[in-house]
């Protein structure tokens, strides 16, 4: 049986759903790279060019982890899937970093996808990789309705309330499928792209961190796409990158729903749309100013207690805030 | 008649294609501020108002735009694009920043005119202050553009007189009267005349034929490229450690790519890039790959890559760039240029590497001979 495997990093959080089942269905072996440990990302910062950002290290890490347990290596070039963003030039030329970037890999599948210059570039995409593996057209179509549909059960679950990670287990089928209750005493706004917020390692579990402390924590990925698109773009010309305009519209929406008595931007460090992102942010936090907000970078040095300290003086102050507002009414 | 706004117009500082701009825009009737020449100041007024992770030309422009302001500037013309560059995004940015610190500026973006055709039209009549007739504005282009043609290809010969001067330092000198006598060309014919005189002038100077000369190829980000003060004027230093240098884009090769056709110089860049890098990765990440492999297939000694200090398309052409180099076997440094950079630091880097080149062509030449 052929073996895939799927890097644990980047696209991971938002397809990786829908690319396994996808490949389970034309008989083929999925392999994930699974959790980013410190050994992996020590490969990948060894490997990778010193200027990258911590998630590009992180893939390299992971795409290293990998190597010798693969037929094949599934990187996708995906650049536009909405017509109207790109993704980052990184994504862009993900698949010719690890190629040339990397010794020793094993053959890469990158399917483009593009749907600004090709009709149903998404289907041809998975009918390439129907081809490419030698499977019939009918089992094609069919593995890619049911990944669909995998995919659309996916978003939902998310939307109801569940994080990338719980939404994969429930999936399976490993928890109750009810969407997770909501019973901290404050709400935070989590922004930041899906592979560094739920990369455990990455965010230093920052989820949980905050979950424990009593905090329901929202991120861009509960926001339905629909609410999302519901304001225009905050620039004139709209944000170039798919990830850094969802995180702006979710961000917007955050802001102005009134849910949510604080919100985090988490960034890695070298993220070359954050430092256009972070700044539109705190723009729009300015309109809103009993909604604190605070900007952590992370890089691979992790410094775990760092970011503890400065959550619990945010939460601290939070708190405090709230109560200087109730009082005050 | 109403009263007429008077438009103190400025665009960001790029090398010597200021003295184009402002010829072109005085024509259609503005009052041009001129830009300063980028300096510590100009640096340490973008690096405070700016995003941290943001990278240098933002900075430089930000500083730039704060220090015409000062003077009075209340338009800025500037470029747009389309990314995924995030320098496409910056005209936006620099508003929202201008603005909350208080200066009020109007800007036009020009974005390329293909995919927005009404926008262009829309610009140049905000800029045709002296309401000149569509024909004369295309005149004005047209001799602006002359002239840009003769800076560049005057700042090119340079490139190849300076390693081989005698006296450190002539074609320096030399370059600064030549350029003033473009400054004062008008007409198509002046500039043309001016501009001969020039490649005289320049060609006059004393040339030691027997030093070794490395060619070295320069790729990269184009603001790094194109502005000497943000690169440290890599170009000078190069020239004088004896390295004729050819950089890989000039503003008016670049201005053609993007408004009427792609030049075969760029198709060439990117076919050569495609085994690489097949996708356009925004800037000029692709280009920077093809231009290395071209100038190694036309016997380069090195190729120097420019980039800002977490620019995306150059750390992905960079990533790839690895590959490259060891396949061709060409010696590649890159800088990855930031307001921390100093210029001493630059220069022992380039002396250990034009040392290397030098020492391969010794090499290569003995083994040769015998």
């Amino acid at each position: 049986m052929v073996k895939i495997g799927i890097p644990s990093a980047l696209f991971y959080y938002v397809y990786y759903p829908k690319w396994e089942s996808f490949f389970q269905a034309l008989d083929i072996e999925v392999i994930p790279s699974g959790k980013t440990t410190k050994q992996l990302l020590d490969n990948g910062v060894r490997e990778a060019l010193a200027d990258a950002c911590l998630p590009v290290k992180v893939f390299f890490g992971h795409a290293i982890s990998l190597r010798d347990k693969v037929d094949y290596l599934f990187v996708p070039r995906i650049v536009s899937t909405n017509k109207k963003t790109v993704y980052c030039p990184k994504f862009l030329g993900m698949p010719d970093m690890i190629r040339h970037g990397l010794p020793d890999m094993p053959p890469l599948i990158d399917v483009r996808v593009d749907v600004r210059t090709q009709k149903f570039a998404i289907w041809r995409a998975y009918e390439f990789l129907g081809n490419f593996l030698g499977v019939k057209k009918g089992k094609v179509i069919s593995a890619f309705r049911s990944a669909n549909q995998v995919h659309r059960r996916y978003k939902e679950l998310m939307v109801a309330g569940h994080h990338p990670l719980s939404a994969m287990a429930a999936l399976k089928g490993n928890v109750n499928l009810s969407s997770p209750r909501h019973t901290g005493q404050l709400t935070f706004a989590l922004l930041g792209y899906p592979y560094n917020l739920y990369d455990p390692f990455i965010s230093i579990q920052l989820i949980d961190k905050l979950q424990k402390m009593g905090i329901n924590v929202l991120t861009p990925e509960n926001v339905s796409a629909k609410t999302l698109q519901e304001k225009p773009p905050v620039l004139q010309k709209g944000l170039f990158w798919t990830f850094s305009e969802q995180v702006m519209q979710a961000a917007r929406h955050f802001f102005s729903s009134g849910k949510i008595d604080g919100a985090i931007h988490l960034t890695a460090f070298g993220c070359g749309p954050d430092s256009l992102l972070n700044n539109f942010i705190e723009r729009e936090a300015t309109k809103y100013p009993h909604i604190p907000l605070m900007t952590l970078t992370m890089d691979e040095h992790g410094g775990e207690a760092g970011i503890t300290t400065r959550l619990e003086a945010f939460i601290d102050m939070v708190q405090r805030k709230k109560r200087g507002v109730r009082n005050a009414q | 008649m109403p009263n007429k706004v008077i438009n103190k117009v400025t665009f960001p500082h790029m090398g010597e294609s200021f003295r184009a701009f402002k010829m072109l825009l005085e024509d259609l009737g503005n009052e041009v501020i001129l830009p300063p020449r980028p300096s510590r100041k100009t640096l340490d007024l973008g690096v405070q108002y700016a995003p941290e992770f943001a990278c240098l030309p933002l900075k430089i422009l930000l500083g730039t735009y704060m220090e015409t302001a000062q003077k009075g500037a209340n338009l800025i013309v500037t470029s747009g694009g389309v990314g995924p560059c995030r320098a496409g995004q910056y005209a936006q940015l620099h508003k929202a920043i201008l603005s909350e610190q208080g200066y009020d500026m109007d800007m036009v973006v020009f974005e390329p005119p293909k995919l927005y055709p009404l926008d262009f039209i829309r610009n140049v009549r905000k800029l045709n202050v002296a309401r000149l007739s569509y024909r004369a504005v295309y005149q004005c282009i047209k001799r602006s553009w002359r002239k840009l043609k003769a800076l560049d290809s005057l700042e090119k010969y340079t490139h190849v007189i300076r390693p081989r001067e005698q006296q450190t330092g002539v074609t320096s000198r030399i370059y600064k009267d030549v350029l003033a006598w473009i400054d004062q060309a008008n007409s198509i014919k002046e500039i043309k005349e001016a501009e001969n005189a020039g490649l005289n002038e320049l060609q006059k100077i004393p040339q030691d034929q027997y030093r070794i000369i490395v060619k070295v190829g320069l790729v990269g980000e184009i603001y790094v490229l194109l502005e000497p003060a943000s690169n440290l004027e890599i170009e000078e230093t190069l020239g004088n450690l004896g390295v004729e240098v050819e950089r890989s884009m000039f503003l008016t090769g670049w201005t053609v790519d993007n408004t009427i056709k792609e030049t075969t110089e760029l198709l060439n860049a990117k076919d050569a890039a495609s085994p690489y890098l097949p996708e356009m990765v925004g800037g000029h990440g692709r280009d920077s790959v093809g231009h290395t492999i071209l100038y190694s297939q036309r016997g380069f000694d090195g190729v120097i890559q420019l980039a800002p200090f977490t620019c995306i398309p150059e750390i992905v052409a960079k990533t790839v760039l690895n590959t490259v180099g060891k396949e061709y076997n060409m010696p590649i440094l890159t800088f990855f240029l930031d307001e921390q950079t100093g210029k001493a630091g630059i220069a022992t880097r380039l002396e250990a590497f034009v040392d290397l080149m030098k020492r391969k062509q010794k090499f290569r030449t003995s083994t040769a001979n015998s």
